[in-house]
């Protein structure tokens, strides 16, 4: 592969399009043990890892019966009786450090304290796709629960075996197994002793309910919460290295500009940085920061241009460039649109825009990268630690196995980490240099230089019959990308389609992916259905609602926030809206207030409830759910990156709104815990009805229907 | 040859060989070693990189070293004292007022400059005086009952 291919822009929803690496656990079990100590060493295997991580509507076109038995989780008890889970999936303030740890604790059976996580190591930790589409929750919990499962059964036989006793008898708590016939104990620790016992366990283990949980589904504070207020931890650009130097690299004027003549003679005065041109990859790395920066602004570059659209016609071009994916057909097509439309009574078709967001992680893209005897190791702050490690590996010529990629606890990603950016320039810098480098991005070039969440352009047609129900609907979504595109409301007639256009920036992931677009678009819609038959806003989205999971959100948050409430005053409104995705459940109420003056528009009161499934760690999930919230009034508000000709005309937090303390309004989250229900992730779908909640309140203020995200940069005006 | 520049950090002298106008910022993070200081921006924009500076809270971001000098300096590390943490760090804590945490060190320093001045703020108060601050992971209401909280601590309940 050459050096390029791996700069490639990424694909909008780009995991879901990903190509599905093989590879096998090749640590030896020797060296398992060599690394951890003696003890037990239980793996699970699980035959559809990769169909596991894959988000719902994509994993059908993968063939289960071709994926390679694989390793996907696994746990250690050493001989001193603590425990140590390992996943693939990265900490990156979503909380799994603490809630997977529950996981495991509650399921051994032994106490919260003595349970350790080690995250995000390709040297490691398992194989893991990379940590998105709110998938550390569903796919490590179970894993991690058989895996501790087969531990503690693994224990008691142990414990059985010793005392000459039948397994049945034995209980298994608080680190012990006790046998109560004769008041006998062992302690897990006591049972470790000297073994290298290491066994896999079979994909089904019977596994602890939840509503017997007695660890997870505990508020526990975040386990190295301590680290963090006194700024212990140290995140990757806080790293630190024996003759670390500092790397920079020389941007572009534009996207897609190539060098055309390049002179460092007088860049050369320090002789102490080192300058690497290869190809149009321009980098210095030197003892500090501005010594690398001087080092750059010494060279003289010429570079060529390439004329590119602005954001001014983004929805056009969308509209015009927009072609069916050959493999990805309509992904729905139900009943006779033509008798839908024969029944309505009202018809509305509308179109709806969104605009390019960053997802600006207030810890930029960073990197420190070590060649050491023909291995590369690399610290960053990736979600896809794997997928680093195989395109370090591809770019540099390294095998695999000598590449090593570790992921600190990060300062968040929200689907904007996916890439290996950073990696790739402190390791090619760190290769001229023969001295590990670090490359911290500045807001800029993150503003810049990263990835976006793509504009999209969404055109509903739709009717409703006389009883107030939907009877035809048809949704084509132009490159916002197909999360979220199925209605969730009961339509006999209905087509939705993805036309996919090349990409005008790059862009990928975001929390929510394109779900945020198709819900903003749909809930919007569904509110001026509504509107259109004089049906309020809830009474209509019931009428139309058969999941009862979704009628319980809904319900829930309307009633807690009172529904339907009266005006006090002009300028306030109300609005709802509702949104599903990878098996949780969201309903937002928003309260707003339009200045009758300026048309500025103040989010008041929030409830939202949601559901996942059974609750791993309320706390941490409240916090995810608020978060959510909050994150989403800057895409629902403000957030638009402005682009012209290959340049970002707004890439500072200066110029770039983003939510601050004065956004934030008083918030009420409910959380509905359903026991029976295995749990869902959390990070995506909180954020997803937030958006139309405050477009339909901002109607209600005004009677301005505003199709477009964000809905008011600059005030309540059409 | 001008005299090395020496600054105060967590009540130690410290000498600096990075150039006086190297932003303060740079200087605690690579030279001193002192990174719960965090970068987020550059610009003064975000609040990240917030300490004391003579006991008021400054961006470190957009202050030459060399204006430091003459000026107590402290930094997140400071805070701690003979293993206790300050209020304002362990009503962070206790709020679980934090995500990804990566402003949070900002946070805390920002909020200690306030309760310096303003030792019972009002919500209001705490709101406008971390308006500067940048949280991407949502956790404002949290870190707001937090700040409220420590000073509840340090001066006692509202009268």
């Amino acid at each position: 592969m050459s050096r390029r291919a791996a700069f490639l822009p990424s694909e909008p929803d780009r995991f879901e399009f990903s190509e599905r690496p093989i590879h096998q656990f090749e640590l030896a079990r020797r060296d398992f043990f060599r690394l951890l100590g003696a003890g037990i060493a239980i793996f699970s295997v699980s035959k559809d890892i990769f169909a596991a991580q894959e988000t719902a509507p994509q994993s059908k076109s993968f063939h289960k019966e071709d994926l390679p038995e694989n390793i996907s989780a696994w746990l250690h008890i050493g001989e001193d009786g603590n425990v140590t889970g390992f996943t693939g999936k990265a900490e990156i303030g979503q909380n799994i450090r603490t809630s997977l740890a529950q996981t495991i604790a509650d399921e051994l059976r032994v106490p919260f304290e003595s349970v350790r996580m080690i995250t995000g190591d390709t040297s490691l930790t398992p194989f893991d796709a990379g940590t998105f589409g709110s998938r550390s929750t569903p796919s490590m919990t179970p894993q991690l629960r058989r895996a501790a499962c087969a531990g503690r059964q693994l224990l008691i036989t142990e414990a059985a075996r010793k005392w000459d006793v039948p397994v049945a008898g034995l209980n298994a708590a608080d680190g012990k197994i006790t046998d109560p016939a004769s008041g006998r104990s062992l302690r897990y620790s006591e049972l470790a002793q000297g073994k290298t016992l290491a066994q896999v366990m079979p994909a089904e283990d019977p596994t602890t309910p939840a509503a017997q949980w007695t660890i997870a589904g505990k508020e526990i504070p975040k386990v190295n919460a301590r680290s963090f207020v006194t700024g212990a931890h140290q995140y990757t650009p806080d790293m630190t290295l024996p003759g670390m130097l500092h790397g920079k690299v020389l941007r572009p004027p534009s996207f897609g500009a190539t060098v055309t003549s390049y002179d460092d003679s007088a860049a050369k005065s320090n002789p102490q940085a080192i300058l690497v041109r290869d190809g149009d990859f321009i980098g210095a790395a030197a003892p500090t920061v501005h010594e690398a920066a001087e080092a750059l602004s010494a060279v003289k570059v010429q570079w060529k241009e390439v004329p590119q659209i602005s954001n001014r016609e983004i929805f056009s071009y969308l509209k015009q460039n927009g072609v069916v994916v050959p493999d990805k057909p309509n992904p729905v097509k139900e009943g006779s649109l033509s008798d839908g439309y024969a029944r309505a009574k009202h018809r509305l078709d509308a179109s709806y825009t969104v605009e390019y967001i960053a997802h600006a992680p207030l810890e930029p893209r960073a990197a420190v990268a070590q060649l050491a005897d023909g291995k590369l190791t690399v610290w960053t702050g990736t979600q896809r630690p794997f997928a680093v490690r195989d395109e370090l590996a591809a770019v540099f010529h390294i095998p695999e196995s000598d590449v090593r990629v570790i992921v600190p606890d990060m300062g968040s990603a929200y689907g904007g980490k996916h890439t290996s950016d950073a990696a790739l320039e402190a390791t090619r810098l760190a290769r001229a240099a023969k001295h590990p480098v670090k490359v911290v991005w500045t807001r800029e070039e993150e503003f810049t230089w990263a990835y976006f969440r793509p504009a999209g352009l969404i055109e509903i047609k739709s009717a409703i019959d006389e009883a107030g129900k939907l009877s035809a609907w048809e949704f084509d979504n132009y490159h916002a990308g197909l999360s979220g595109i199925e209605t969730p409301y009961v339509v006999a007639n209905q087509r939705a389609a993805y036309f996919a256009v090349p990409l005008v920036l790059r862009s990928g992931s975001y929390r929510g992916l394109a779900a945020t677009a198709n819900h903003f678009a749909r809930e919007t819609h569904i509110d001026a259905l509504a509107r259109l038959a004089q049906i309020d806003p809830l009474e209509f989205r019931l009428n139309n609602l058969s999941n009862e999971r979704h009628r319980a959100v809904l319900q829930a948050a309307a009633k807690s926030f009172g529904w339907p409430v009266k005006k006090a005053r002009a300028g306030q409104g109300f609005g709802l809206a509702i949104g599903n995705e990878k098996g949780s459940y969201v309903a937002t109420c928003a309260e707003i207030f339009v200045d009758p003056g300026s048309d500025a528009v103040k989010v008041v009161r929030v409830v939202e409830a949601f559901e996942c499934g059974a609750i791993v760690n309320p706390d941490g999930l409240r916090n995810q759910v608020v978060g959510a919230i909050i994150q989403g009034l800057g895409g629902a508000l403000f957030e638009a990156i402005e682009f012209e000709n290959g340049r970002i005309g707004n890439p500072h937090f200066a110029s770039y709104r983003v939510p601050r303390f004065r956004d934030v309004p008083q918030i009420e989250a409910i959380l509905l815990d359903r026991k029976d229900i295995i749990p869902a992730g959390a990070g995506e779908t909180p954020i997803m009805a937030i958006a139309p909640a405050i477009g339909n309140a901002i109607f209600d203020a005004t009677g301005k229907r505003l199709n477009r995200l964000p809905l008011a940069p600059k005030g309540a005006k059409v | 040859m001008s005299k090395p520049l020496e600054i105060e950090v967590n009540g130690k002298l410290r000498a600096v060989k990075y150039p006086a106008d190297t932003p303060l910022l740079y200087v605690l993070r690579d030279e001193l070693g002192f990174t719960g200081t965090k970068y987020g921006c550059g610009e003064g924009q975000c609040g990240a990189c917030t300490v004391l500076l003579g006991g008021a809270p400054r961006r470190s971001c957009q202050i030459p070293v060399s204006a430091a000098a003459g000026r107590p300096v402290t930094t997140i590390e400071g805070l701690e004292k003979n293993g206790k943490l300050h209020p304002v760090q362990q009503a962070f804590l206790d709020a679980g007022a934090f995500q990804c945490a990566y402003c949070t060190s900002g946070m805390i320093m920002s909020s200690v400059g306030l309760l310096k001045n303003n030792p019972r703020p009002t919500r209001e108060d705490i709101v406008q005086n971390l308006q500067g601050n940048i949280c991407r992971c949502g956790t404002h209401p949290r870190i707001v009952d937090a700040v409220l909280n420590a000073a509840k601590v340090i001066s006692g309940p509202r009268q």
